[in-house]
């Protein structure tokens, strides 16, 4: 009986300090974002609360002079697109795939196979010159572009879930005199929404967060994303953590306030989008 | 086959339409930047100028013979030691979660959030907290310790904290496909282990990891192949300053900063052929039926 009191509350002991390890840091930048200047100078520590816990001058001065409110819009436009894309293709691709038996099916199913093998990250040096090459560079149609065309996760997750649509639905609707594009667009389409919406979060989330793509191919500082919006706060408010604190919060607040509301979507969404 | 049962449908160009925008973009955008980045490899192109020379494989002697640019792997090293320790704390956060516990959604809502955090926030939430006089030494001077010390000022310390923070972001993804693998072992077997007496070491041990095997197979692959395309955190936090280089940096800095768009493309090349073989070893050890499906 001892035993059990004694590894249980070392198991709610462990669960405290993980919470805290991941909170606290995240806390402390909150709290700096409320400081004044002088109270930074005043050497309180880092750990100090601030004087006046409604100071919300650094977000004015964050939102202002770090252009935070167009990155704000650049990021949207370009979620949007790239969300709308990636849910078109996955789903017309996963389509093709699924419902037609055609020459070189297996050649396009093994394209898609590999590429899924191929990380970003690694191409990047030549896919560089292909999208300079279109003139795409510094537009917000090459971060848009290079996220709906080389999403293979999602053409996954469409694909698995397509194949529990019955057959026969298909069927009865040509029957009736439906086309392809009719079926899958007033039947497939309709179906597949448990899909979309895995793939509108995974998705989503990923281009968010994103750096590598904004930074590489909208270098200009008129085109900031949430992402290279933050990180060139980097250079002017170098000394100044009361206003990178404050951007990083501006950061940091959707994804908390989305994550709040679909927890339950999101884990359902992280799970089938990574063990595919 | 679950394919095979189906009638196929029409066919002839039907297909070819559905298909014609996806295809496109894959071999713009996946295919042809292989293709290329395989060719200038072999040259020492600038990325600008309208000539190149081909140079055969020097640019590959070059990554392996010069140091400096070798060192990047000893870097990923760090990654990858930390990548050992956020599957282990994740299998142990899922395992406890797994069973009744208080405030079980909260704990897993806030293991699970700095995965969805963005990454240049978690960067610069990180810089202030390593910084002289910022979150940690505060903490330390809680328990009146002054350390004195710069944690990203030395080549060691830099590296291991950066790999913390790495720690830090990625845990909660793991942690929540643990557990997910973890709920989906009936429940009737806990119960029986429990009537037989088995504590919680040997539920762990012989219900527990065994259901979750191939979900530990596959992030266990994620981690290596991660830990050598680890870019953002050192990136937005050192720029690569003080022997925290990964290989991700140098190959960006290379491209984009010295033009040395030939030796980056060997570089590109080398670390592509690395995560390939990664990905076979998995295959291959761990048969994957999904892949096989799909055909």
């Amino acid at each position: 009986m001892r035993a059990a009191v004694v590894s249980r509350t070392l198991t709610y002991l462990s669960l405290v300090a993980a919470a805290a390890v991941v909170v606290l840091p995240l806390l402390v930048v909150f709290l700096t974002s409320l400081k004044t200047p002088e109270e930074m100078a005043g050497g309180g520590g880092a750990l100090s609360l601030p004087g006046n816990p409604l100071n919300f001058g650094n977000y004015a001065t964050a939102f202002e002079d770090g252009r935070m409110l167009s990155a704000f819009a650049n990021t949207a436009v370009i979620l949007l697109f790239a969300i709308a894309g990636t849910v078109l293709i996955g789903s017309m691709t996963a389509y093709a795939i699924d419902r037609f038996r055609f020459r070189f099916r297996k050649l396009v199913v093994g394209l898609f196979l590999v590429a899924a093998m191929v990380p970003g990250v690694t191409t990047q040096v030549a896919t560089f010159q292909i999208v300079d090459s279109f003139g795409m560079v510094n537009s917000r149609l090459a971060p848009i572009v290079l996220y709906m065309g080389t999403d293979i996760v999602s053409i996954y997750i469409f694909l698995q879930f397509i194949r529990s649509i019955p057959v026969s639905l298909d069927e009865s609707a040509r029957l009736e005199g439906a086309n392809s594009f009719t079926i899958y667009r007033k039947i497939i389409f309709p179906l597949l929404r448990p899909a979309v919406a895995t793939v509108v979060i995974v998705k989503g989330v990923t281009v968010y967060n994103d750096f590598y793509i904004p930074f590489l191919y909208m270098p200009s500082d008129d085109l900031g994303t949430m992402s290279t919006a933050l990180f060139r706060f980097k250079g002017p408010y170098g000394a100044h953590w009361e206003t990178i604190s404050a951007g990083t919060v501006l950061v940091i607040l959707p994804t908390l306030a989305v994550f709040l509301f679909l927890q339950r979507y999101i884990y359902n969404g992280f799970m089938r989008g990574a063990t595919k | 086959m679950t394919a095979l049962r189906r009638r196929p449908a029409g066919g002839g160009a039907v297909p070819w339409l559905f298909l014609a925008v996806p295809l496109a973009l894959l071999i713009t955008f996946t295919y042809a930047p292989v293709a290329n980045m395989v060719a200038y490899s072999f040259t020492d192109w600038d990325g600008l100028s309208p000539e190149l020379n081909y140079v055969g494989t020097e640019n590959y002697s070059d990554l392996f013979t010069r140091s400096e640019l070798f060192e990047v792997f000893f870097v990923s090293g760090y990654y990858l030691a930390a990548s050992a320790v956020q599957i282990a704390l994740a299998l142990y956060f899922a395992t406890v979660l797994s069973f009744n516990v208080r405030f079980r959604n909260f704990f897993k809502g806030v293991l699970f959030f700095p995965y969805l955090v963005n990454g240049v926030a978690i960067g610069f939430v990180f810089l202030y907290f390593f910084q002289d006089g910022g979150t940690l030494d505060a903490l330390f001077g809680l328990f009146g310790d002054e350390p004195d010390r710069a944690w990203l000022g030395d080549s060691t310390s830099a590296n291991a904290s950066l790999a913390g923070v790495s720690v830090w972001r990625f845990m909660g993804l793991n942690f929540v496909l643990f557990l997910g693998a973890i709920q989906s072992v009936p429940g009737e077997l806990y119960e029986a282990a429990e009537l037989d007496g088995a504590n919680r070491w040997q539920q762990f041990r012989h219900i527990i990891a065994p259901g979750i095997r191939p979900v530990i197979s596959l992030s266990v692959i994620l981690a290596i192949s991660g830990s050598l395309a680890v870019f953002e955190i050192p990136y937005v936090m050192t720029g690569g300053a003080t022997g925290t280089e990964t290989f991700v940096i140098q190959t960006v800095d290379l491209a984009f900063t010295f033009n040395k768009t030939g030796l980056a493309s060997a570089a590109a090349v080398v670390l592509l052929l690395i995560v390939l073989a990664v990905t076979w070893v998995q295959r291959a050890l761990v048969p994957d039926d999904k892949a096989g499906d799909l055909v």
